[in-house]
């Protein structure tokens, strides 16, 4: 049986609980045995990516005493799993090799590792919010600036499900503007991003708005929801959860 | 690298102010996303264009390891076609060699083709006050000079101006009609005008896209034929260019001409591409290298790669942040991502903010035709500036702190337990004053934790 250890991003664990439950029955849905250690904290890159690496490298020391011993780390966050995996050999980097190649996005190791169709139905038409780390980081799908065989590791699980529709976008994979303490740091520049994003799920006619990151919806729904509008925000994973739960699995 | 007259240089306070005008905002964002995706179908029939890009990158990368080796032997084989080649550490030094050789020559009147180089030299300044007339040739950087404004793009120097706007600026300058904003029609103008000037000047100054090691040849791009127009009236032409702009072979140069254009404009090559081999009979060709800063950035192994750059302004056109702030948010020469990246190897106190002026999405990275990993790079310099403590204080603490809760289990969830209980219990008018609370709505705050629940079910 496959042993995972299950990285729950901090925000994720304080404010979208619900997200990390269906991370977790939908992996032991898929026959896993899922492990949450409770030790864990966060990936650090909050505080990395706003310029402090001093403090950013117990962080990392944390997460591997807590992560090391297991076969596979799986998080449903392709910007937390790509800290790991791509910005940890800065603070790590004599033990960034172990981590690098279990350490997986949800997605990711639903297509991947367990060759997983998700079946079931979810009648709705949904607006794909491709979050840059995951992207362009973890290369989950193509990217419109590179020449290469299309692909969408994301779409293509979600394609598998009865009577979901996906949103035609004008701009398919831009940036929402969340950025972590960007869309603080550049308040303004960052709310028109999302608002830019936004308008283009709306005309592609999106009821709701699904992506791998959580940080991405987080922002784009404060926005959604400050101005009333209709639209709600799902992570793929309570997607996935809710549309297979019941029907079984391939 | 100046800083903008009237611009803070602090990136935020900059952007927020164009954001402010939503229309232009909409219609900047647009504009450039437009060109963005003419950059992609033209690089879409293209079936090695990523193998394009790789070698385009290698060539550079292996130019650089070897730079001062091609740089001599550029001066050599540029000498013994009957080119001058002078060397410049800075700026200054620039200037001061440009404008010898104008006085030299007695020369009051000079056209310039488009140079980011000359800009980011300050060169015009210099010499309009050694009294030399300068006029840029470019339509787009003409139509800056004559707002008195630097350029807000390296491609497209204007494209932050609506036609209404270029309307009333030929109306005041050049006698055009009021109310026109024809693009056809003000091109005309601009390019009548322009003819006199190129008739009347005495020195044609123009940039460098690439200088051939193995010939000795300088090579110029642009669009409007400006370069030509410029160096074939009057007898005596300077090129100015940066150290990093030298290439090996003249069978290299196919590979960047086919990356430039595309990814600058989305054509399959620039309407002109003039080759300096040696002067024109008769004529002097005077080459100026220009140092100023860039083997500084060679000896530093992370960043070196941000000199293969062939700025094609790519980073630009892609970026969500620069189409929605706009080129002068920056406050240097060279905006975007590339700017950012470039900015705070001068100054690195008074560009803190432009490293943080992106969301880290990687556009840049993805669409950058030599491959440059900038936004590692943008990454990269907050780490540096961090450990330089040249982030503001509040910040910094901000991190400090946070890094020490997470690195505990016990603080992280005791904090949490009370931010989620604290939350819902504050006024709105508190949430609704800081930068995230101002225009969006909080996350919910669950009674119980992921963990909590997880416990719970485990029955732990
Ligand atoms: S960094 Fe890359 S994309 Fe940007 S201007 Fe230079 S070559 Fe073009």
């Amino acid at each position: 049986m496959i042993d995972i250890a299950l990285f729950i991003p901090c925000y994720v664990d304080q404010f979208y609980p619900k997200v990390g439950l269906a991370t977790l029955e939908l992996l032991e849905r898929y026959g896993a045995r899922v492990d949450y250690p409770q030790a864990q904290t966060c990936c650090g890159q909050p505080v990395f990516n706003s310029g402090s690496f001093d403090a950013a490298k117990p962080i990392a020391d944390k997460f591997l005493e807590v992560f090391s011993s297991y076969q596979y780390i799986v998080c449903p966050s392709g910007s937390c799993t790509s800290m790991v995996r791509n910005h940890y050999a800065e603070l790590v980097p004599d033990r960034i090799a172990e981590l690098r190649s279990k350490t997986f996005e949800l997605c990711e190791f639903l297509h991947d590792v367990l060759g997983a169709k998700p079946e079931g139905r979810f009648a709705h038409r949904v607006g794909l919010h491709a979050s840059c780390h995951g992207l362009r980081e973890l290369r989950l799908a193509s990217g419109s600036e590179r020449r290469v065989q299309p692909f969408d590791k994301v779409r293509s699980l979600l394609s598998g499900l009865e009577g979901i529709e996906f949103a035609d976008l004008s701009r398919g994979d831009e940036c929402c503007g969340f950025g972590g303490t960007f869309a603080v740091g550049e308040e303004a520049v960052s709310v028109a991003m999302g608002n830019g994003r936004i308008a283009d799920h709306e005309r592609g006619g999106a009821e709701i708005i699904t992506g791998g990151d959580m940080s991405c919806l987080m922002h784009l729904d404060g926005l959604l929801r400050r101005q009333k509008k209709p639209i709600r925000v799902m992570h793929v994973a309570e997607i996935l959860a809710e549309a297979t739960g019941g029907h079984g699995h391939t | 690298m100046d800083t903008r007259e009237g611009m803070t240089t602090e990136h935020p306070e900059n952007a927020a102010a164009f954001v402010a005008n939503d229309a232009r905002l909409k219609w900047h964002d647009e504009s450039l996303w437009f060109v963005r995706q003419k950059r992609d179908r033209a690089t879409s029939v293209i079936p090695e264009w990523e193998t394009l890009r790789a070698l385009g990158a290698d060539i550079k990368a292996h130019t650089l390891s070897r730079l001062a080796d091609y740089l001599e032997e550029f001066e050599q084989k540029a000498t013994a076609l009957g080119a001058h080649v002078h060397f410049a550490r800075d700026a200054e030094e620039h200037n001061r060699i440009v404008h010898g050789l104008l006085a030299r020559a007695n020369v009051t009147r000079v056209v310039k083709s488009k140079s980011m180089l000359t800009e980011q030299c300050g060169l015009n300044h210099y010499l309009e006050a050694h009294g030399i007339e300068v006029i840029d040739t470019d339509l787009g950087e003409r139509i800056v000079q004559l707002r008195h404004e630097p350029p807000s793009h390296i491609v497209m120097p204007a494209i932050h101006l609506k036609k209404e706007e270029i309307g009333d600026l030929f109306h005041d300058t050049m006698g055009a009609a009021s109310g026109t904003s024809d693009p056809k029609v003000l091109t005309e103008v601009a390019r009548g005008r322009l003819r006199g000037n190129l008739l009347a000047a005495q020195a044609g100054i123009t940039g460098v896209n690439f200088a051939i090691a193995e010939t000795g040849g300088v090579v110029v791009c642009t669009n409007e034929g400006n370069a030509d127009l410029g160096t074939s009236i009057p007898p005596l032409h300077i090129a100015c260019m940066g150290i990093e702009k030298v290439i090996p072979r003249a069978k290299d140069l196919g590979v960047f001409l086919r990356l430039l254009a595309r990814s600058a404009t989305g054509q399959p090559v620039t309407a002109y591409s003039s080759h300096f081999h040696g002067p024109r009979p008769g004529g002097e060709l005077h080459i100026v290298i220009v140092d100023h800063g860039r083997s500084a950035i060679l000896g530093r192994e992370h960043y070196r790669r941000t000199l293969q750059c062939i700025r094609c302004g790519a980073c630009m056109n892609t970026c969500p942040v620069y189409r929605r702030s706009g080129g002068h948010s920056y406050g240097v020469t060279v905006p975007g991502p590339l700017g950012a990246v470039l900015a705070p190897h001068i100054d690195p106190k008074k560009h803190r903010s432009l490293p943080f002026a992106s969301t880290l999405c990687g556009s840049c990275s993805d669409v950058c035709p030599v491959q440059i990993d900038l936004h590692q790079q943008l990454l990269l310099w907050r780490g540096e500036l961090g450990h330089a403590e040249l982030i503001p204080l509040r910040k910094r603490a901000a991190s400090q702190l946070a890094g020490w809760v997470l690195a505990r289990t016990w603080a992280y969830e005791f904090l949490g337990r009370i931010a989620r209980w604290i939350l819902p219990k504050l006024p709105k008018a508190l949430l609704r004053a800081n930068d995230w609370g101002r225009q969006r709505e909080l996350p919910p705050a669950p009674k119980e934790s992921f963990r909590e629940l997880y416990r719970r079910r485990r029955g732990q």
